[in-house]
């Protein structure tokens, strides 16, 4: 593969990011790197700061101080106009999905592709219906308004938009929460399929530990306004309360002992 | 190498006959962004009449969702067409996604509905007008709910939640102070200007005073309050309430045992019953001012004049009756704003709609009224 490069490709690059909410520190100089190809759990308790990482990374909330680099670009500071080199190379699915109320679920899909890709609407049709199967939507699902969307189909909806231009990597706030643990599950086969598939590199805040389990390469867990990283058997091993809680406690532990050997 | 999303032509394919096999070999990278160009050159795609079809796709440099799409539907539309798709080459990388597709995506392509047919204006016409009936019909029940409910209020049962009516005096009176006054004023001062130069042909540039002193305490005061508060208060109840309803804070509260009516819509509509008088009152005093100025400036009226003049131009009534007005306005205003709000479903679009919707139909029906009121006076002869 020639579009292949070596595994350690850093794809997101944080360096001393500070971040502060209402003169709460929520990030005190914290560096991540996340490698192309993998799939980055983030879990950490309410009010650690896990979306506010996720919005700084995309652009969408000013930090303090630090460096955010993305493919090597530089994100903080910029605006989404500064941004519309890397907005095609990346999707993002918020917590609820986000999904522009005034338009059908199929016009929401194709809403990056008008903007970023210049397809002939027949074409863009087929696209949308495609990608509502990818997602696991009815086919009936694309008329419709997401009002008249239950929770979990309008977080589907809104993976398919966020997945509409094929992105190299995707941020996902939440995926699982609100769905069924079987659609759950069928979501974390489906990222883990396109992810090794295109290569995509899946940022993904998460607090589902069967999801961290069946998908993810790393964890970074945020605790005391920093970050600690790792894979699920390393950090069970891990010293800090919080983080020792989280996986060994009944949900945690219920999940891992489910785990194949 | 850079990521080719606005690139050339990448990406393509030809077709090798061998006797009854044709083969296809892709090559290039099958993406979102070469999907336009091979889109239309698969629609083109020759077979002649082989029946045997193999796919190599085993050359593709990058397949993403989009180009597995159109690498699926050839081969379905080869299928389709009675031919047998024998071998199918597919890198082992792009197995998943492509295996993943052909099982599970089954369905036609979504069809986005034509919205500027003549059939769809008409449905709309129809809809539209069904919509204004049961409009009417619903503020018509919602007028009897809330009556029902102010009465209890006067009885010992019930009591009106004072702080919120406190509050609702002075977001929607004491903040509309500065732009009535103005807006008044200036409106005072054109009257005067207006009235001057007309009545000056006439030699009768002291009646500017009597057509500015009626006119303003008659009708402009009022109705321009009015308006002035329903584009002001009468949006601000319906989003306020309408926003209320997103967030299901209306449903919380139904389950915790608040009447909603109790809560959001009797504060509202018995404050700016109070107000709105009060305001076209301060509206009058302001339009009045503004003539005296422009009379003084534009035909040397002094003050002392001026309100001789005015005095004998004005009796009781004419004060009365624009200012009787102003209750059945703040009640039509503030319950057209609640009523709005409350009507308000479950999305963002749907609180612009209705505010706008809010505004307009308060606007009209105080004209309305106004008309009407100035038709009861006529026929009463005040």
């Amino acid at each position: 593969m020639a579009e292949r490069r070596d595994n350690e490709e850093i794809v997101i690059r944080v360096r001393g990011l500070v971040n502060q909410l209402g003169g709460n520190v929520l990030h005190d100089h914290l560096d991540l790197d996340v490698k192309r190809g993998e799939v980055l759990g983030v879990v950490g308790g309410s009010g650690t700061g896990k979306s506010v990482l996720l919005r700084s990374i995309v652009g969408l909330n000013r930090p303090k101080a630090g460096s955010i680099k993305v493919f090597g670009e530089e994100t903080v500071g910029k605006d989404a106009e500064d941004l519309h080199t890397l907005q095609p190379r990346w999707g993002v699915l918020f917590q609820d999905g986000a999904l522009f109320s005034s338009q059908t679920v199929a016009e929401n899909i194709q809403v990056p592709l008008r903007e970023h890709a210049d397809m002939p609407q027949s074409l863009m049709n087929e696209i949308a219906s495609m990608k509502l199967s990818m997602v696991g939507l009815p086919e009936d699902a694309g008329h419709k308004y997401p009002s008249q969307l239950s929770g979990g189909m309008r977080k589907r909806a809104g993976l398919a938009r966020a997945l509409a231009l094929d992105p190299e990597l995707v941020f996902l706030d939440e995926p699982t929460a609100g769905l069924d643990p079987i659609s759950a599950a069928h979501f974390d086969e489906l990222v883990r399929g396109l992810q090794e598939s295109l290569n995509l590199t899946v940022f993904m805040v998460t607090h589902d530990i069967d999801t961290l389990r069946a998908t993810t390469d790393r964890i970074a867990v945020l605790v005391d306004r920093k970050i600690h990283v790792g894979t699920i058997e390393t950090l069970v091993n891990d010293k800090h309360p919080w983080i020792h809680e989280y996986f060994t406690g009944v949900r945690g532990h219920a999940a891992l002992a489910s785990a194949p050997a | 190498m850079g990521h080719p999303k606005h690139a050339e032509v990448r990406a393509g394919y030809r077709v090798e006959r061998s006797g009854r096999i044709a083969r296809i070999v892709l090559d290039g990278e099958w993406t979102t962004a070469q999907a336009t160009p091979l889109d239309s050159a698969l629609q083109k795609i020759d077979l002649g009449g082989a029946q045997e079809v193999q796919i190599d796709a085993s050359g593709l440099k990058r397949l993403d969702s989009a180009g597995a799409w159109l690498l699926l539907r050839t081969k379905r539309r080869i299928e389709e067409r009675g031919q047998k798709v024998t071998q199918l080459n597919i890198p082992q990388d792009y197995r998943p996604l492509f295996d993943t597709m052909h099982e599970e995506h089954t369905a036609p392509p979504v069809v986005i509905p034509h919205r500027h047919t003549l059939r769809h204006f008409v449905e709309r016409l129809g809809r539209g007008f069904i919509h204004a009936l049961q409009q009417g019909k619903e503020m018509l029940a919602y007028v009897g709910h809330v009556t029902i409910e102010i009465i209890e209020t006067i009885g010992p049962q019930k009591q009106l939640r004072w702080p919120a009516f406190i509050h609702q005096i002075e977001e929607t009176g004491i903040t509309a102070l500065p732009i009535v006054g103005l807006l008044s004023f200036l409106i005072g001062v054109v009257l005067a200007y207006q009235g001057a130069d007309q009545l000056r042909r006439f030699g009768a540039e002291i009646l500017t005073v009597d057509l500015v002193a009626v006119a303003v305490l008659r009708e402009v005061g009022g109705l321009l309050t009015a308006i002035i508060v329903a584009g002001r208060s009468g949006s601000a109840f319906t989003a306020q309430i309408g926003t209320m309803k997103v967030n299901e804070e209306v449903d919380a509260m139904e389950t915790i045992g608040l009447n909603t009516v109790d809560v959001l819509v009797l504060p509202r509509i018995v404050g700016l019953v109070v107000v709105l008088p009060l305001l076209t009152f301060y509206a009058n005093v302001m339009g009045v001012l503004g003539g005296a100025m422009m009379s003084y400036l534009a035909l040397g009226i002094t003050i002392p004049e001026f309100l001789r003049e005015l005095q004998s131009a004005l009796t009781v009534w004419t004060f009365w009756l624009g200012i009787i007005k102003a209750p059945v306005f703040a009640f039509i205003i503030a319950l057209v704003g609640c009523f709005e709000g409350l009507k308000v479903e479950g999305n963002a679009a749907s609180v612009g709609k209705l505010t706008t919707r809010s505004v307009v139909e308060s606007i009209f029906l105080v004209i309305v009224f106004d008309a009407a009121f100035s038709i009861l006076f006529s026929i009463l002869g005040i």
